[in-house]
């Protein structure tokens, strides 16, 4: 499904300029779920960036499907981004002074899907991130910063993508939450058969994952595959039946 | 994105920001507003003067006695102060080629009595001509006629402001002809009260009384006294003014026995004269307020920039985002080409209204008329609303052309 090859990023020219990527290269097939890690400042979110068509590489290639979205104008990525892509972000995710459910609803807006069933499938996206339907109508800046995460989670995977991108999405989660979080993202790629990249510095949450790619300094150093990956459901409710004790597992 | 959603859109988007919004808004209002008001004076201004200058009557040269001065001034000194107009000077006048009425005029202010009510006003001497030449319309009866003047009727015609100051305020609703008033102490009978001509600037002839000019000569110039304080004449055509003002001149020259024309006993009061001097004072008055209202407009339009650019530029980010979750480059331009729409849109009909309602405040307080132009209207709206949806939407424009990413780090 993504296919990079030797993709580099340099940010500003001159003087100034600086590589945050530097040649990375490597393949995720359909319906796997690949954890990104690595120290801060390793380029995993400009890696991310691209891989959303958020942002286009200074050199490399980048097939999606089999197409080179590196060859791709603005409108053909933003179709791309509206029909293939979930993409929750490390920091900036809501609109301000916009309800939850409008947030979650808008991409179904751009997507022309019609409005009664928008907002069927933005409750249900909502649900199944773990948030409450008493926040549904709260203004994003009412809400805790686990929250917007989950909100962010929501709306990255209301219109069905196929590839759903998350930049730390448990980052600011405390550990049921983030168990939870992880049991959706879980259930999408076992039972919907979506495709997911996901970025952490924990390793108990990249243990989640099929496959785990680490990243140094703007390179890719490991690609190792996780045979027995983590089911964060179960761990949910051995967690919830007092079976898991969730202060020895940093998720 | 369809319709109905680009209007919600809209619709939230502004109302997630009432005090961006209400700025916006207020810029517009005042900008609009002020050009439309400061326009209507400006217009307003121009007509009342130049119908005012033509309720005095069409086509009309006024001779007074005394030297000749400056156009406009020489008249007001020149009433009762020299003797030179005499009632045989005015017969004469009636046979100049090209003269359609005149009128000697003997007037001077006089105590005005009835039983309940007494007032001073100006009680002017006229013949039947003069309803002609200074345009009088009759409320009730009819103006002084030559029978009336023949007989030395003791007639009189009042204005409407008399007919209030002796009668009451509801005078002009009772039925004043028949009545009796006294002039100085002379029992009159009055004919005829005029309609209200409005105006004030130029001898108001609401508050005169009119009585044949042979009996204003008979009983208040005193014996024998053929003196007029002025003499009316209309020309037949505006073209033909400047013939009859040189005739009339020469006429009076030659009967007054006097060779140099810088001499003269007399002076003639051009009304044509009198228009253009004025309407180049009153076309200086609207180009100052054209002027002030142009500036309005700049500054208007500078504040509708200005808070359209921040808006665009605080709302990097959302653009971003909103491309980031699918938006196209024409999702972002046509919400915002909307949103500025909606704001130069809801500004401009207050704006408009507003200005027109300090039109119609100035009207009412009575200090000037202001009158709302269509082409201020469509000027102040059109200028507000470009400048609101040109800053509103170009910016927006070139934000949706950077990346989603390069938006959402925007500073
Ligand atoms: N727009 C930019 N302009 C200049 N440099 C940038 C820009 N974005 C990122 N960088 C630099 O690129 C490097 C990689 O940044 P990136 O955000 O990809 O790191 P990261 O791996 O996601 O780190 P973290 O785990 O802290 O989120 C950093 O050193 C950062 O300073
Ligand atoms: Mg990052």
């Amino acid at each position: 499904m993504i296919e990079i090859k030797d993709i580099t990023k340099t940010y500003g020219s001159g003087d100034s300029a600086y590589t945050a990527l530097r040649g990375v290269s490597f393949s995720v097939d359909e319906g796997e779920f690949v954890a990104i890690m690595g120290p801060s400042g390793s380029g995993k979110s400009t890696l991310m960036h691209i891989l959303g068509c958020l942002d286009t590489p200074s050199s490399g290639t980048y097939h999606l499907d089999g197409k080179d979205v590196s060859k791709m104008t603005d409108d053909e990525l933003a179709e791309v981004r509206k029909d293939k892509i979930g993409f929750v972000f490390q920091s900036f995710n809501l609109l301000r002074r916009t309800t939850v459910l409008r947030n979650v609803v808008l991409p179904l807006i751009y997507a022309n899907v019609p409005s009664p069933e928008r907002e069927e499938r933005a409750k249900q996206a909502l649900l199944s991130s773990g948030l409450t339907e008493e926040y549904f109508n709260h203004l994003s800046n009412e809400i805790s910063g686990g929250q917007i995460q989950r909100v962010a989670i929501a709306r990255a995977l209301v219109n069905n993508p196929s590839l759903i991108l998350a930049d730390e999405p448990t980052g600011n989660l405390d550990s049921r939450t983030s168990l939870v979080v992880l049991g959706t993202l879980q259930k999408l790629n076992r039972e919907h058969n979506r495709t997911i990249v996901l970025i952490t510095h924990e390793p108990d949450v990249a243990e989640h994952a099929g496959r785990i790619i680490r990243v140094s300094d703007g390179r890719v150093i490991s690609i190792e595959k996780n045979a027995h990956p983590r089911d964060a459901t179960e761990e949910t409710r051995l967690c919830d039946s007092g079976q898991l004790d969730l202060t020895a597992l940093s998720v | 994105m369809k319709t109905q959603d680009l209007l919600q859109e809209t619709y939230l988007a502004l109302s997630a920001n009432k005090a961006r919004s209400g700025l916006t808004v207020l810029g517009i209002v005042i900008g609009i507003a002020s050009v439309i008001a400061l326009m209507a004076i400006g217009q307003g201004t121009q007509n009342a003067v130049s119908s005012s200058i033509n309720s005095l009557g069409a086509n009309l040269l006024v001779v007074t006695p005394g030297a000749a001065k400056q156009i406009g001034f020489g008249a007001s000194s020149g009433r009762g102060s020299a003797q030179s107009l005499t009632v045989s000077d005015e017969n004469a006048l009636m046979q100049v080629q090209n003269v359609a009425a005149v009128s000697g005029e003997y007037s001077g202010r006089y105590q005005v009595a009835v039983a309940a009510a007494n007032t001073n006003t100006t009680v002017d001497g006229v013949d039947g001509a003069y309803a002609q030449i200074r345009n009088i319309d009759m409320n009730e009866g009819s103006f002084i006629t030559s029978s009336q003047a023949a007989s030395l009727g003791k007639v009189a015609v009042i204005g409407s402001t008399v007919a209030t100051d002796l009668f009451g305020a509801n005078a002009t609703s009772t039925n004043l002809v028949g009545k009796a008033i006294r002039i100085n102490n002379m029992q009159f009978t009055i004919t005829g009260v005029m309609a209200t001509k409005g105006g004030s600037g130029f001898g108001s002839q609401d508050d005169t009384i009119f009585i044949p000019l042979t009996t204003a000569l008979q009983y208040f110039a005193g014996n024998g006294n053929q003196y007029l304080s002025t003499i009316d004449i209309e020309a037949t055509t505006q073209q033909s003014m400047t013939q009859v003002q040189n005739d009339i001149t020469n006429l009076l020259l030659q009967r007054h026995h006097i060779s140099d024309p810088t001499q003269a006993d007399f002076s003639i009061l051009n009304q044509q004269e009198l228009v253009s001097a004025v309407s180049s004072v009153t076309g200086t008055f609207t180009t100052l307020l054209a002027a002030i209202a142009g500036i309005s407009l700049v500054v208007g339009g500078i504040g509708i920039m200005n808070m359209m650019l921040t808006t665009v530029t605080e709302r990097m980010r959302e653009i971003g985002l909103r491309k980031a979750i699918g938006a196209t480059r024409k999702d972002i331009n046509t919400q915002f080409l909307a949103e500025a729409i909606a704001l130069t849109f809801v500004g401009g009909g207050i704006g408009v209204a507003l200005g027109w309602g300090i039109a119609y405040l100035v009207t009412a307080t009575g200090i000037m008329t202001a009158q709302v132009t269509w082409s201020s209207v469509l000027l102040a709206f059109g200028v507000s609303a470009g400048i609101g949806i040109v800053f509103g939407w170009y910016p927006a424009r070139r934000a949706s052309n950077l990346n989603p990413i390069d938006a959402l780090r925007y500073e």
